[in-house]
């Protein structure tokens, strides 16, 4: 039942027209900006906190504070920074027990993806961790999962390519999401790549 | 008004994504699981009360040619404070939403309700719609979800009822299967409602 306000309500001049829109999108700026205040510590934190996970999902138990000793590196012929390869490495006391690889691919379905690649002190896969995808919900995401990722556990690529199946390679893809599971290869690939590009922090 | 009555009203009689036929884009969408049907539907909820008080507080002072430019920069600014606090406190339904977050804006529900109700209706009525037409769609969304993860992925609200390797119909969690369901959907609430008089 709708009430009848029409008579009340503010004529459509220009003069109003201009302070009333104008008014309410300076009160909606002042709540944009205190919400966003209000939420950046704990969205930074967020971050932070999804990197230490990960690390701890893909590494040997380590010590030190990887993500404090980190290198960044780029891939070859890759000019936008914000695409920079992070290396992390683990120590336990002294010795270095580990790298892990920030690693991406820009062959994925929907945006790029990002995979935390964990290596021992001898080059093999430990575990990955999925960091972002924004692939089809119940089939690239299916990447995130065990089943999938699993395969990759103790690799290395003399004896395990790290391509599909399709493409000769070692990997078993996710049925109905061939293109994600390349890129999800193609990151693994690059993380390897970058290994060899850490000067002295890298595994040798 | 009895919120019994109001209750019923968004949730069946005027469903607004089953009868209404509004906010399709995210319902087809995002709706391929449970859990991302109620966490949408829920983000959506808020908004459509939060912005349903505001336009219905500001109905006599927006001028009736800028009522839409209005409506649209205080349901934009619901969303990105709703965007930002999700992505600070619940971060892993935040990616699972992802880009469907900032479309809440769009979604015909929001602006449809703050043109067809908020903005001539009392405040106190308009947060009572805001809050059954949000439970509406997050109900609709959650059926909607439910089915296709069952049908598409043999589980339900990732409780899975099928073995790991089980075939399951991933037609269901494509975007066709969406359409699908959905129009199995409207055809039976057609049905029921055609029964009914």
């Amino acid at each position: 039942m709708a009430e009848e306000t029409k008579k009340k309500k503010l004529p459509s001049t220009f003069a109003n027209m201009v302070i009333v829109l104008t008014v309410i999108s300076l009160i909606s700026a002042l709540a944009l900006a205190f919400t966003f205040k209000m939420t950046e510590v704990p969205r930074i934190e967020g971050k932070r906190q999804k990197t230490i996970t990960a690390l701890r999902e893909v590494l040997p138990e380590f010590d030190n504070k990887p993500d404090e000793e980190m290198i960044e590196v780029m891939d070859d012929g890759e000019k936008d920074p914000a695409f920079k390869i992070i290396i992390y490495p683990a120590r336990k006391g002294s010795e270095l027990v580990g790298v892990a690889v920030k690693s991406y691919s820009k062959k994925a379905f929907g945006e790029p993806i990002w995979l935390m690649v964990g290596f021992d002190k001898n080059k093999k896969i430990v575990n990955i961790s999925v960091l972002e995808q924004k692939e089809t919900p119940g089939l690239g995401t299916k990447m995130a999962d065990a089943q999938f990722k699993d395969q990759f556990k103790d690799k290395e690529p003399q004896t395990f390519k790290f391509k599909v199946k399709k493409d000769q390679g070692n990997v078993d893809a996710i049925s109905a999401a061939t293109i994600s599971s390349r890129a999800f290869c193609d990151a693994v690939d690059r993380a390897y790549r970058a290994l060899d590009k850490a000067p002295g922090g890298g595994v040798q | 008004m009895s919120f019994r009555k109001e209750l019923f009203r968004g949730l069946i009689k005027e469903n607004p994504t089953l009868v209404l036929l509004l906010g399709m884009c995210p319902t087809l969408a995002v709706s391929s699981s449970a859990i991302n049907g109620v966490g949408m539907g829920l983000a959506a909820t808020v908004v459509l009360m939060g912005s349903n008080v505001v336009i219905a507080l500001l109905k006599d002072i927006i001028p009736d040619k800028v009522r839409i430019p209005a409506f649209i920069v205080v349901i934009a600014c619901f969303v990105t404070i709703i965007d930002l606090s999700m992505e600070a406190f619940t971060p892993e339904l935040h990616a699972a939403l992802g880009i469907f977050i900032p479309l809440i804006v769009v979604n015909c529900i929001i602006l449809g309700r703050a043109e067809a109700y908020a903005s001539k209706n009392s405040v106190g009525k308009s947060f009572i719609d805001g809050l059954v037409m949000g439970l509406g769609f997050t109900m609709a969304l959650v059926l909607f979800g439910s089915i296709r993860e069952f049908l598409g992925n043999g589980s339900v609200f990732g409780s899975k009822f099928v073995a790991e390797d089980a075939s399951t119909i991933l037609l269901f969690i494509l975007p066709p299967g969406a359409f699908i369901t959905l129009g199995f959907l409207i055809a039976v609430v057609n049905r029921l409602q055609k029964k009914k008089g």
